[in-house]
């Protein structure tokens, strides 16, 4: 059973981990999270980002949110801010993609190509 | 929006905009008076009594990215069309109260949903501010009361700490499943 208890217990782990943590050259995913957002599916995305991130103990990356971006038939939408690149922004973005998006973007730097706006737009 | 955790996680978000550095959530699940509300009160800006009228309608919204703001409308025609009401009210300065009741047997009432999930969402993106949550089934509660968890942990540790985060995760959905014995409505 969870309680505050075992909270004070983990404390004393949770604050060795902090120390571990450096904000060095933090990348940043922002999810959008309007109406728009969750009403087409938003909430799974950004929770399966911050699972994938935790899994990975990627600890530069931080997962944020943001209102409409102002496209709401592509939502949900999600942008990617890697230091020394070019913001990239996802659309249509399904809990299964990012696994995807995690390995090939955040870790190796590079881009989802396929699964990006400009990739939409063109078809 | 698929759930009312969905609902509560997009007036939230008005109450996050509006600057409430304390944002209490109430879902008050009563069987027996076949009701079901939700109510999200903060401590944000506030709202003049027009402005309280006017963003019930679709076509009004305080965002400049488009013309439609359909979160509280959505909620609002949801609540009327399952045979329950709507209300907000509003003081510029001291904050703003959003809720809605359902009758909690009508057909098209939407299932409850993940509000662990939702919570969870509120929290990460907005680690700065202050989150309370009440889940009232009959005469039985569940609080989830962020402010009490910041109080354990100290200063030195976030709650955006990924094992806190998983704690707080399994509290809330464990909090709400003791209270449903795993049945949600």
């Amino acid at each position: 059973m969870k309680s505050i208890e075992e909270l004070k217990a983990l404390r004393a782990k949770a604050q060795e981990n902090v120390t571990l943590r450096k904000e060095d050259g933090t990348c940043r995913i922002v999810v959008g999270m309007a109406t728009c957002g969750i009403a087409a599916g938003a909430r799974p995305v950004l929770l399966k980002f911050v699972e994938e991130v935790k899994a990975r103990g990627l600890n530069n990356v931080m997962v944020s949110q943001s209102g409409c971006l102002g496209m709401c038939a592509l939502e949900p939408m999600v942008q990617v801010f890697m230091p020394d690149q070019e913001k990239v922004t996802y659309c249509k973005v399904h809990p299964e993609m990012v696994s995807r998006i995690i390995t090939e973007h955040i870790v190796n730097g590079k881009p989802v190509t396929e699964y990006t706006y400009g990739a939409y737009v063109k078809e | 929006m698929k759930d009312l955790s969905l609902h509560v996680l997009d007036l939230a978000q008005n109450a996050v905009t509006a600057g409430a550095t304390h944002v209490r959530i109430t879902v008050d699940d009563q069987p027996e008076a076949d009701t079901l509300s939700i109510s999200i009160a903060d401590n944000g800006c506030g709202m003049a009594p027009e402005m309280v009228r006017r963003v019930q309608d679709p076509f009004v919204t305080s965002r400049t990215t488009r013309k439609v703001g359909l979160g509280i409308p959505l909620f609002k025609n949801g609540c009327e069309s399952c045979g329950g009401s709507f209300s907000l009210t509003s003081q510029v300065g001291v904050g703003t109260t959003i809720s809605g009741t359902y009758q909690r047997s009508h057909i098209d009432r939407p299932p409850l949903g993940d509000m662990a999930g939702s919570m969870m969402v509120l929290i990460m993106a907005n680690p700065e501010l202050n989150f309370t949550y009440l889940h009232r089934l009959g005469k039985e509660e569940f609080l989830f009361d962020l402010a009490e968890i910041r109080a354990v942990l100290g200063e030195d540790v976030p709650i955006t700490e990924p094992s806190v985060q998983q704690w707080m995760s399994d509290y809330l959905a464990q909090g709400l499943k003791t209270l449903y014995g795993g049945i949600f409505p």
